[in-house]
């Protein structure tokens, strides 16, 4: 049969009609209830990752913001301390484990992945299908355990013996939620190593895999060696709960600083987990809107690798307080140094790609550049915290929650609305408004720094993490975190009003709104359900941006308004 | 950037991937095995006795289990180059020998459990060891469930053949697998609590 194709393709390329041998797929759209069975499409999975992960963040937000609206005075007067410590356990965990990483990892990477290595599918589409659809129930569990003994209060680190004793209902809900995402994790990851090593378009060469992709290679080898390790954990918290064991209970010959190795040896590679998909992002993004190539293509490639390396390496330093001897201190600190290395060899690879481009200041750079912004300051923070001798003095102060949350909401959270401004012509053919972006970005950014700047200040002066009830002392700063934290609970409005309505009613955004130059680009805004009538030929790298005749055609709609 | 080529079937690339596919799991479960393995030697390095009192190991059950297990390694091997050959009768002769000693295997276990005279929660090697061993027997009988599975499958003519036995392979993996794990069980459960 023979299609016409209008495609982009280089110039002295004039391909417009092509011969198609045994395609007899007719391109058609997924209909609205496609999205709530059980599909195995990887873009109508990437969709409901988002989508679920997107109400979780709410979820957690609100819980965020009452824990806030809690702090603003000294006394216990918003909330009972135990459901304090409730809202502070599920905030963590759903934040974590329901929002960043299903909707970096999963949304993103099942989107994006094979769209961008020129595959029709996942490797094991079934399989993507089975790791999202354990993420609701786990959710619906955590939610769950609020309604057992009044949620899960031990953190989200659920560190024993305090998580033996209190709400043993609510905590074994909260293990079972974990367990399961975890194994959706695993399950989503090795569907990601397989795919990206070995569904690349024959013609793509390995220095034209685009950036997101290493990442989220690194990001899945990442998940696969550490998640079970966490399992394990859990599996033999759950046999303290409920079978008698007592490989935490220290009264009979346990342990309870092994559970916390168990536990960080997965969760210290959760936070990259959550960070390297958001470079990868990052990596697409910049080069994009500054049109310019990305500059260190392959140093920014290894040191995704660099960093899934060395962050199995730095997992003490969590525990630099819970007794470890004085060599472990001096090697997980210096390991967790070395960290900085390759992040910032990422840092400056993006500067460097800024530097003398034609920036477009659209929603997504906006973010993109703030991101920049807010994770050097996060991460200069973490070179101080990962020094031991400094370590010991803020350990457990909100010193700490200052640092973890501007590189996670700073970097993380950023990086999601970056991608989800940059990619949601793609997803849904439609551009979003460029206002209630601008609106949005500057509500998030003021509001990111006025709740989590001060937070180190209050560490430093000595205030304890997780408690409902602090001393008068602290007043005012927590007053100044509080209306920060109202501001950023007011910044989701508009991006969410944005989200619903540029999906109803949005400007028609065409095959390639951003003029950018990755595979996923090629095909129709949303992309056809085997994703290309034909599969496309990679003639240039992924940022040729201005490089030896690999412009693409002008997009058919005026790009946003720089 | 989009030139014709031809849609290719994905056919044959997904038989070659779904043990590529497996592999990622199994380095993902030995992870998991791994953090036991950890919590083990933890224990282990923080007690001056070990095992303490009551809770010793025998030997003999636990060896002869060992030489079965590891040997039916090599039989479901035997069943893998046969099904290469496209001999299919010969491929389940040698599929259903490995699943006689897997399940000699869990018999053995469960009678070792039934005359060890400790349980889970006697004390922390006895609960090491419960657990160790009880997640390992959980593995063989997936194992057990994989090899039956096959073996019903190649019941129709036509199923397996020489060119079309990723199913088989992927059991074969897998039960190597088992028995790798086994082998460093047996080794930190059995053999370092005599020296």
């Amino acid at each position: 049969m023979t299609l016409e194709i209008p495609r982009n393709h280089p110039p002295g390329n004039e391909a417009s009609t092509v011969v198609v041998a045994g395609t007899t797929h007719h391109p058609q759209a997924w209909k609205w209830y496609h999205y709530f069975t059980f599909n195995v499409d990887h873009k109508v999975i990437g969709i409901q990752y988002l989508v679920t992960a997107f109400l979780f963040y709410l979820i957690g937000g609100l819980m965020a913001v009452a824990m806030r609206a809690e702090l603003a005075t000294p006394d216990a007067d918003l909330l009972e301390p135990n459901l304090y410590n409730a809202f502070m356990t599920n905030h963590g965990t759903i934040m974590i484990f329901f929002w960043i990483v299903p909707s970096a990892i999963g949304g993103f990477g099942n989107f994006l992945v094979p769209l961008m290595v020129g595959a029709r599918d996942m490797a094991f589409p079934k399989l993507n299908a089975i790791a999202f659809w354990l993420n609701p129930p786990a959710g619906l569990l955590l939610l769950a355990s609020f309604f057992f003994g009044g949620g899960s209060q031990s953190g989200w680190t659920a560190y024993p013996p305090l998580s033996l004793v209190t709400a043993p209902t609510a905590q074994t809900l909260w293990v079972l939620a974990i367990v399961l995402v975890g194994t959706s994790s695993i399950l989503g990851s090795l569907n990601f190593v397989i795919t990206i090593l070995f569904m690349k378009v024959p013609s793509m060469k390995w220095d034209q895999v685009p950036l997101f992709c290493w990442a989220i290679l690194a990001t899945s080898v990442l998940a696969l060696v550490s998640t079970p390790v966490l399992a394990a954990g859990l599996i033999l918290l759950l046999f303290d709960l409920h079978f008698g064991t007592s490989f935490f209970k220290p009264d009979a010959g346990g342990n309870v600083v092994l559970y916390q190795h168990l536990f960080w040896f997965y969760s210290h590679p959760a936070v990259y987990l959550m960070i390297l998909p958001i470079f990868g992002i990052m990596s697409e993004v910049i080069p994009v809107h500054a049109r310019k190539p990305i500059f260190g293509y392959k140093a920014i490639a290894y040191s995704s690798l660099a960093i899934c390396l060395v962050g199995l390496f730095v997992w003490v330093h969590h525990m630099f307080t819970s007794g470890t001897p004085g060599w472990m201190r001096m090697f997980f600190t210096i390991s967790t140094l070395i960290v900085a290395v390759p992040t910032g060899v990422k840092i400056f690879g993006w500067v460097a790609t800024l530097w003398g481009g034609k920036i477009r200041f659209t929603s997504a750079m906006l973010f993109a550049v703030g991101l920049l912004m807010m994770f050097v300051l996060g991460g200069i923070g973490g070179v101080t915290l990962g020094t031991a001798p400094f370590d010991v003095h803020v350990h457990d102060t909100y010193y700490v929650v200052g640092h973890f949350h501007y590189v996670l909401f700073g970097g993380s959270v950023f990086g999601i609305y970056a991608g989800i401004y940059h990619w949601f012509p793609k997803i849904t053919g439609r551009m979003m408004n460029e206002t209630l972006g601008r609106i949005h970005f500057i509500l998030t950014f003021i509001g990111t720094n006025l709740t989590f700047l001060p937070m180190h200040e209050l560490g430093l002066q000595g205030m304890p993490r997780r408690v409902a009830m602090y001393d008068p002392q602290f007043t005012s700063i927590n007053e100044i975190c509080t209306i920060g934290a109202y501001v950023l609970g007011i910044s989701v409005i508009p991006f969410t009003i944005n989200i619903l309505w540029s999906w109803v009613a949005g400007k028609k955004a065409g095959d390639n709104p951003w003029n950018a130059m990755t595979l996923e680009w090629t095909t129709s805004s949303p992309p056809l359900i085997e994703n290309w009538e034909v599969l496309p030929v990679v003639t240039h790298g992924p940022y040729d941006y201005g490089v030896h005749n690999a412009e693409v055609q002008t997009a058919t709609v005026t790009e946003a308004s720089a | 950037m989009a030139i014709a080529t031809t849609s290719p079937s994905h056919h044959e690339e997904h038989q070659d991937l779904r043990v590529k596919g497996l592999l990622a799991f199994l380095i993902s479960e030995s992870l998991m095995f791994g953090g036991f393995f950890a919590t083990y030697l933890f224990f282990k390095g923080s007690n001056e006795v070990w095992p303490p009192e009551g809770t010793e190991v025998e030997l003999l059950l636990p060896t002869i289990n060992t030489i079965i297990l590891v040997s039916s390694s090599f039989v479901i091997h035997f069943g893998d180059t046969a099904i290469k050959r496209n001999d299919v009768r010969g491929m389940r002769k040698w599929y259903i020998i490995t699943a006689i000693m897997g399940a000699i295997f869990l018999l053995g276990q469960a009678y070792e459990y039934m005359t060890l005279g400790y349980g889970l929660t006697t004390n922390i090697f006895s609960n090491c060891f419960y657990l160790m061993t009880g997640f390992h027997g959980l593995h063989v009988f997936v194992g057990l469930l994989l090899i039956l599975g096959v073996l019903w499958r190649s019941r129709r003519p036509g199923h397996y053949s020489a060119t079309k036995h990723t199913g088989i392979e992927m059991a074969e993996i897998y039960w190597h697998f088992v028995d790798i794990i086994w082998i460093i069980l047996f080794t930190l459960l059995y053999v370092l609590t005599k020296f």
